[in-house]
């Protein structure tokens, strides 16, 4: 557990502000965190809290204001040189000049994956996602949740290390963004991935978790993290367990407390 | 094909009847002929006049389009070679503002003294500097254009400045490139025609309707105007039809289909 070499992701004393004297935000402050290879690790706390801020100085968009971290043994942007990261941003983001295979094809072109490969990829990311039949759609013709489905097929193609994703389900109804939670589930355990979840909904972060990170606001911090222990492959009948029930209401409380405790602080 | 016969027939028939208003309207005023002749009369002065009309558009189209070209090619240079550095931009863009809004046509006698009067040359210069100008600031500012979710998202697959460029950037600043070359396209004909005006090849559009006018010719001019008029509508409509084969994706052009 304290080996650092074993940890995908460790996160040390991290602190992050934004803005500068004067008008400062503190959007994170003494993160402490240890992933391990192959967890599914959620992220949740109230909106602001720096859930994003986390994923995006793991994923060395942005650099940490002090503190350390270390993505599979090496420093964040060497991780990112190796290739190591998959992203699933809040909004889409793709090419509306690029057709949905092309999209999702857009990595694999810049590793260089040889064509025919390629193409097989494509086919199989967007079957998995339930968009082969937009295969030559161009974005702006997809619905929002498509276009999401759409970027974790992107995120999914290159069968990245590290998976960061921020709440790539948020924009889905919610007999989708169940359906999707288990084809995620099916992704992980098939590839042995490790995640990192941003999510606000708790239900999913416990269904879908090894671990819930528990955070709250002004400043970010954790506040818990909460063991999930529900057995294995989790499936529809996960979501009717006591144990599911129970850990919802302990996420909850830890919500809830942080939220106190970050107003009263 | 009967769809778009419908599409345009409103166009259509505007077109011909002010035509029809405009012969009416020179002869039941009694318009002194030379200065609105009716359109039948400059009808009958495009036929007599085909072939030195064809061959003074010629002349003209050649300045205006060489002239593009040469506009075209140094604007996307220094745009390309600016968009990559962001000192080299801020020390060249308020200039090139600034140089986009003067009346670049003015120049055009000092062209005719630099490259010679009757040179093709001097026209085209002329030209080159009107479409250098929009060309350029579309083209860093398109280049510039590309989102910072788009960016990040190169930036986590460690993608190198060149895939960042031909993947990203190049196709954000197509819809103000075009922007730009169908204003440019239009600006080099004027350029054309305008730099004629000061002198030049005899058989040229600019030269026709200039002394034409002064010999009072007017049908004579106005059929020089009319080609002038099919010759920038003709370059515009390549140019769309181009933007169209290049950016089928853009939300200008959907529903096309
Ligand atoms: N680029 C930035 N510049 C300045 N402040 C920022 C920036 N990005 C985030 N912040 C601030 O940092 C804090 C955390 O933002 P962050 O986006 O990480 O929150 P979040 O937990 O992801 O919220 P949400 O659930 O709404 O997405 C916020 O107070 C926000 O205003
Ligand atoms: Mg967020």
């Amino acid at each position: 557990m304290n080996n650092d070499v074993s940890a995908v992701v460790e996160v040390h004393e991290l602190n992050k502000t934004f803005g500068n004297a004067g008008s400062e935000t503190v959007a994170l402050s003494g993160i402490n965190l240890s992933i391990r290879p192959g967890e599914l690790v959620s992220l949740i706390g109230p909106s602001g809290c720096g859930k994003s801020t986390l994923l995006r100085v793991i994923g060395d968009l942005t650099r940490p204001t002090s503190g350390t971290i270390e993505v599979n043994g090496k420093s964040a942007t060497r991780a990112r040189t190796d290739r190591d990261y998959g992203m699933v941003f809040q909004a889409p983001v793709l090419f509306d000049w690029r057709t949905i295979e092309a999209n999702v094809g857009l990595p694999l072109e810049i590793i260089d994956m040889p064509k025919a490969r390629r193409a097989q990829r494509i086919a199989d990311m967007l079957a998995l996602v339930e968009l082969s039949d937009f295969a030559r759609h161009h974005p702006w013709q997809l619905s929002g949740g498509m276009q999401q489905r759409a970027a974790i097929a992107r995120a999914l193609a290159f069968e990245p290390r590290l998976l960061l994703m921020d709440e790539p389900f948020g924009a889905l109804d919610e007999m989708t963004r169940e359906r999707m939670n288990t084809e995620l589930l099916r992704i992980w355990e098939q590839t042995g991935t490790t995640i990192v979840f941003v999510t606000h909904s708790i239900p999913e972060a416990v269904f879908l978790s090894s671990r819930v990170v528990v955070m709250s606001a002004r400043p970010g911090r954790i506040t818990k993290i909460i063991e999930v222990d529900l057995p294995r492959p989790r499936s529809d009948e996960t979501r009717t367990l006591d144990g599911y029930f129970e850990l919802i209401t302990e996420v909850r409380e830890g919500l809830k407390s942080g939220h106190v405790a970050g107003t009263t602080s | 094909m009967t769809r778009h016969v419908r599409y345009y027939l409103p166009a259509i028939a505007v077109f011909i009847g002010g035509i029809l208003l405009w012969e009416v309207a020179v002869r039941a005023l009694h318009i002194q002929r030379f200065l609105l002749p009716p359109p039948s009369d400059i009808a009958t002065a495009l036929i007599t006049n085909r072939d030195l009309l064809l061959q003074a558009g010629a002349t003209t189209l050649l300045e205006a389009v060489g002239g593009f070209a040469i506009g075209l090619t140094g604007g996307l240079a220094v745009a390309f070679a600016t968009a990559r550095f962001a000192l080299a931009r801020g020390a060249l863009m308020p200039f090139a503002i600034a140089a986009n809004a003067i009346p670049i046509i003015a120049f055009a006698p000092i062209m005719n003294a630099w490259f010679g009067v009757t040179s093709p040359v001097s026209k085209m210069m002329i030209v080159a500097m009107l479409v250098f100008f929009p060309v350029m600031i579309n083209t860093v500012r398109g280049l510039t254009s590309a989102d910072a979710a788009s960016l990040e998202l190169m930036r986590s697959y460690a993608a190198s400045e060149r895939e960042i460029l031909t993947r990203v950037r190049i196709p954000s600043a197509l819809p103000y490139f075009f922007t730009a070359i169908k204003v440019a396209a239009t600006l080099s004909l004027i350029g054309a025609i305008v730099g004629e005006y000061f002198g030049g090849a005899t058989v040229a559009l600019g030269r026709i309707i200039v002394e034409s006018a002064s010999f009072l010719r007017f049908a004579q001019a106005w059929s020089a105007i009319i080609v002038a008029a099919a010759l920038g509508i003709g370059f515009y409509l390549i140019i769309i039809g181009i933007e169209r084969i290049a950016m089928p994706w853009h939300a200008s052009m959907r529903g096309r289909t």
